[in-house]
């Protein structure tokens, strides 16, 4: 276990470094002077030469490359050219705001996908097997910008139950202590301020969640239902066992792991492409980072941005991997 | 193990539902602080007064969503709309800008005189005015700042920090040692008169002077802060900084000893970035914010209807063109620009694309600018004048020609694909054949600088109010290689801009840029198209707010009801 763990962290360093070298590769190959393009077309030639002196890419390619990597092994992501800070003090904050974007979106996903999945293969066929089917397919296939569009038209001003974008109330902000403000308003014993921040929570995370929850919903019910038929699980009704403890207490063990690959990829993916999301809820996560720092040509940012996504997609795989051991026994390294 | 998973399922649903129950019965029940702008569209009166979040009691705090965040609050070393916005509610400038046009009015100077050679300007500053960080604002401080901008080797130009002011470059003709830098000296005489010395008549001196990158900081912030200031802007203006979360939100509140009694009358101000247009209005109508910018066109009508929502127009300070490469054949041929001129349906192009919110052109200068020529009309639809226009100068069947489109949305193009297949098919129409051209964003504007293209679009947005940002940057011959890209040199023109930019007398420049643009217009330099005229929105209980051209208006008047 040990020496796999350690085996699967050693492949992530060439993963890491050839990322580096695509990102950069991807950003500097785009065609023309991102000093004009930053400054658009009422730019005068004085204030381009400026420009481009200042953020460094009058130099060649490689010794770009070269400082670039060299920073990075220092720990330094680089310093954004739109603000002028230190991107690894920036995206602290950001990484936090999409971590609780994402955690209960995947809370969301799963609570109602595995249940969904479980009760469709309970009782196949059944309506309910074919209306969360439908509903699944649909979730699916549902453009995630628009599901947002609808849940705000919907919940924030037609009812207005919920505020339709931002992570807080604008007029109450939070003093941050870990930026995850659930947690910070509980730390603050502010619980008015909890509530508030999980209302902001509800439609970013329904809107992220719906895919994973359909996904899920049907890989479960497709493992569900081949587990039911395994002999075991004869034998286990055999015995007498109620059919409730035969679901969730043997047949769901086995079911859950490719469930869980399903589960960890999405997750993944939200913490890295949640830009749609993100930005209809104005909420300030890494996606958008990526995202501002995209209509900027802010290269550090996106370097470093994707260089971050790409580290804690393969992180997630990981742990993933490691899950499977703890889930199913019969699993050896 | 089993039972475990079980149970973890359970409590997990369980706390959602407790957390959905409760967060219902809260917004309902009572008064949570986020609910209270939610109440305020749907019951309008009583909201003030039963629902009276604890942290504000009585404070009128405006919110106000805009797509993007500042890029910096440092306003000299930023050319972003986004900043100015924010900056202009901070800092004030020598003079300033009336309500909705770039007429001049005082600001930080009560008064100022010209010499008669417009060589020598004498600003009166204000007494008694401090800045938010308590120190007197005063002559020096104003030299501080101008010295910040012109000199590179200057203590708070912070180079190193890749501070550049460009802003300042452009207006003044250079920095510090450069030939076309023109100002020479600045001489304080005493604590409130300061004097600008200028190598060379600029008759745009006093309009930049209003300008908002031009606002003056305090000389301690700068010792204190360094190069932070740009995340720490301290002021003169009605507003003082508070905080400022990137890409969510900036937060300003009332300064309690602005120079003018009485104002701001806003307690704060927060700036709240929301990217989406379609959230934003959301935000808006369910009463999360008050105003927004950004508004899309087609959404005017809806917000202009609705009773809890106010519509306003910014007045237009841009416009979107068809260039012509005058070096190329045909295009060099005056009859074959004016045939083009005439084809083009320029009502067509602003109904489709600004849902109306977009005004004909006529000059290459927004209208209410200093001379902006009155007399003339957009040459008329008329496609069969064009095609006698194109027949006389021998293209009876026409020709085949590349239209070059920008691959981006401007504000003054905010479909130019479309633009382009309205063009494509008006020519068509009379023989032409164009073919649309598309390039990048940075090669298009470094291949139209260097001349590769034939039929263009691009545009122009102002920034001083001033017709010579438009005109001389677009059409005089010595910018031929950057901003004059249609390659267009005449003479007269060039000689008519010269006089007017050198010249101080209102009047007398705006005689000079309406001949100009009537020798334009003749020879059909450029086909202008439409000004666009932005759209935005607020809840009807905002009072005041008037949007400025330049897109940075001051919020001091402003009210909530």
């Amino acid at each position: 276990m040990l020496a796999y763990t350690t085996r699967r962290l050693l492949i992530m360093i060439p993963v890491l470094f050839g990322m580096t070298l695509i990102v950069f590769s991807i950003v500097h190959l785009i065609p023309g002077d991102p000093a004009r393009v930053i400054l658009g077309e009422t730019a005068t030639e004085q204030a381009i030469a400026d420009l481009r002196e200042s953020m460094g890419i009058n130099r060649p390619y490689f010794v770009q490359y070269g400082i670039y990597l060299a920073d990075l092994a220092q720990g330094d992501l680089g310093t954004s050219l739109r603000t002028n800070k230190s991107i690894t003090s920036e995206i602290g904050p950001r990484i936090a705001a999409t971590f609780e974007l994402t955690i209960f979106a995947m809370i969301f996903a799963i609570i109602i996908g595995i249940n969904a999945g479980i009760i469709s293969a309970w009782r196949q066929n059944s309506w309910f097997d074919f209306s969360a089917m439908i509903f699944a397919l649909v979730g699916v296939s549902m453009p995630v910008f628009w599901l947002a569009l609808m849940e705000q038209w919907i919940f924030a001003q037609e009812l207005g139950w919920l505020p339709s974008s931002g992570r807080q109330s604008s007029l109450d902000p939070i003093e941050p202590i870990t930026y995850f403000f659930v947690l910070d308003s509980i730390l603050h014993m502010d619980f008015e301020r909890t509530i508030s921040v999980l209302k902001h929570l509800i439609l970013p995370s329904v809107a992220l969640g719906t895919i994973p929850m359909a996904i899920i919903a049907r890989m479960t019910r497709s493992t569900m239902l081949e587990v039911m038929k395994s002999d075991y699980i004869r034998t286990v009704r055999a015995k007498g066992s109620g059919q409730f403890l035969v679901i969730y207490k043997h047949a769901l063990r086995n079911a859950m792991i490719p469930v869980l690959t399903v589960i960890g990829l999405q997750t993944g993916v939200l913490l890295g492409g949640a830009i749609l999301t993100e930005t209809i809820f104005s909420w300030p996560g890494i996606g958008r980072y990526v995202y501002e720092g995209i209509n900027y040509r802010d290269y550090p940012v996106i370097q470093s941005g994707i260089l971050v996504i790409a580290f804690i997609f393969v992180i997630i795989n990981l742990i993933v991997d490691l899950l499977y051991a703890y889930i199913d026994p019969r699993v050896k390294y | 193990m089993k039972f475990k998973y079980s149970f973890l399922l359970a409590i997990m649903l369980a706390f959602v539902l407790v957390l959905a129950a409760c967060g219902d019965d809260d917004d309902v029940a009572s008064d949570p602080e986020d609910s209270d702008p939610d109440d305020s569209t749907e019951q309008e009166s009583d909201d003030e007064t039963d629902d009276e979040p604890e942290v504000s009691d009585d404070d009128e705090v405006l919110i106000y969503a805009r797509g993007g965040d500042s890029e910096s609050l440092d306003y000299a070393s930023t050319t972003d709309g986004e900043s100015s916005r924010v900056t202009k509610q901070i800092y004030e400038s020598l003079l300033d800008f009336e309500d909705e046009s770039f007429d001049l009015k005082p600001g930080l100077a009560h008064d100022w005189d010209v010499s008669d050679d417009g060589l020598v300007y004498t600003f009166y500053l204000e007494e008694d005015v401090t800045f938010h960080d308590g120190t007197d604002f005063n002559a020096d401080a104003v030299k501080t700042n101008f010295e910040r901008w012109s000199g590179a080797d200057d203590t708070y130009s912070f180079e190193d920090d890749g501070y550049v002011y460009s802003m300042y470059g452009t207006m003044f003709g250079g920095f510090d040692g450069d030939d076309g830098h023109v100002i020479d000296e600045i001489n304080v005489i005493n604590d409130h008169e300061i004097e600008f010395v200028l190598s060379e008549p600029l008759g745009f001196f006093l309009q930049n002077m209003a300008m908002s990158y031009f606002a003056i900081t305090s000389p301690a912030a700068l010792e204190e802060y360094g190069p932070e200031i740009n995340e720490n802007p301290v002021g003169t203006g009605p507003f003082e900084f508070v905080s400022w979360d990137r890409d969510d939100q900036i937060v300003l509140e009332k300064f309690d000893d602005y120079r003018v009694e009485g104002l701001p009358k806003l307690d704060g101000v927060i700036f709240e970035v929301i990217p989406d247009n379609s959230s934003r209005l959301i935000s808006l109508n369910s009463g999360e914010v008050h105003i927004m910018d950004g508004l899309n066109p087609d959404d005017a009508a809806g917000v202009d209807a609705a009773e809890e929502t106010v519509l306003y127009k910014r007045a237009a300070n841009n416009f979107g063109y068809l260039g012509f490469q005058h070096e190329k054949e045909p295009l060099d041929d005056v009859l074959v620009r004016q045939a083009i001129n005439h084809s083009i349906d320029r009502q067509a192009i602003a109904d489709a694309l600004y849902a109306g919110y977009a005004i004909p052109a006529a000059n290459p200068v927004p209208p209410g600018y200093l001379g902006y020529n009155d007399d003339l009309e957009p040459y008329e639809f008329d496609l069969d004048r064009a095609a006698e226009l194109l027949e006389e100068a021998g293209y009876a069947d026409g020709f085949e020609i590349d239209l070059w489109t920008m691959p981006v949305a401007r504000p003054y193009m905010p479909s130019p694909e479309t633009v382009a297949e309205i063009v494509q098919n008006d020519l068509a129409q009379i023989g032409i054949e164009a073919n649309i051209h598309r390039e990048e964003w940075a090669p298009y504007l470094e291949k139209t600088d260097a001349g590769e293209h034939e039929l263009f679009m691009l545009g122009w947005s102002g920034t001083n109010g001033d017709p010579d940002y438009f005109l001389g940057a677009l059409l005089h011959s010595s910018n031929i290689g950057s901003s004059n890209a249609s390659y267009y040199s005449n003479e007269e023109v060039d000689e008519l801009l010269d006089q007017a930019k050198r010249a101080v007398e209102p009047e007398e420049r705006a005689e000079l840029y309406a001949q100009a643009q009537e020798i334009i217009y003749e020879e059909s330099a450029m086909i202008p198209l439409v000004h666009s005229e932005p759209v935005l929105a607020s809840l009807s209980n905002v009072q005041n707010y008037v949007p400025h051209p330049s897109t940075s208006e001051s919020l001091a008047e402003v009210e909530l009801q």
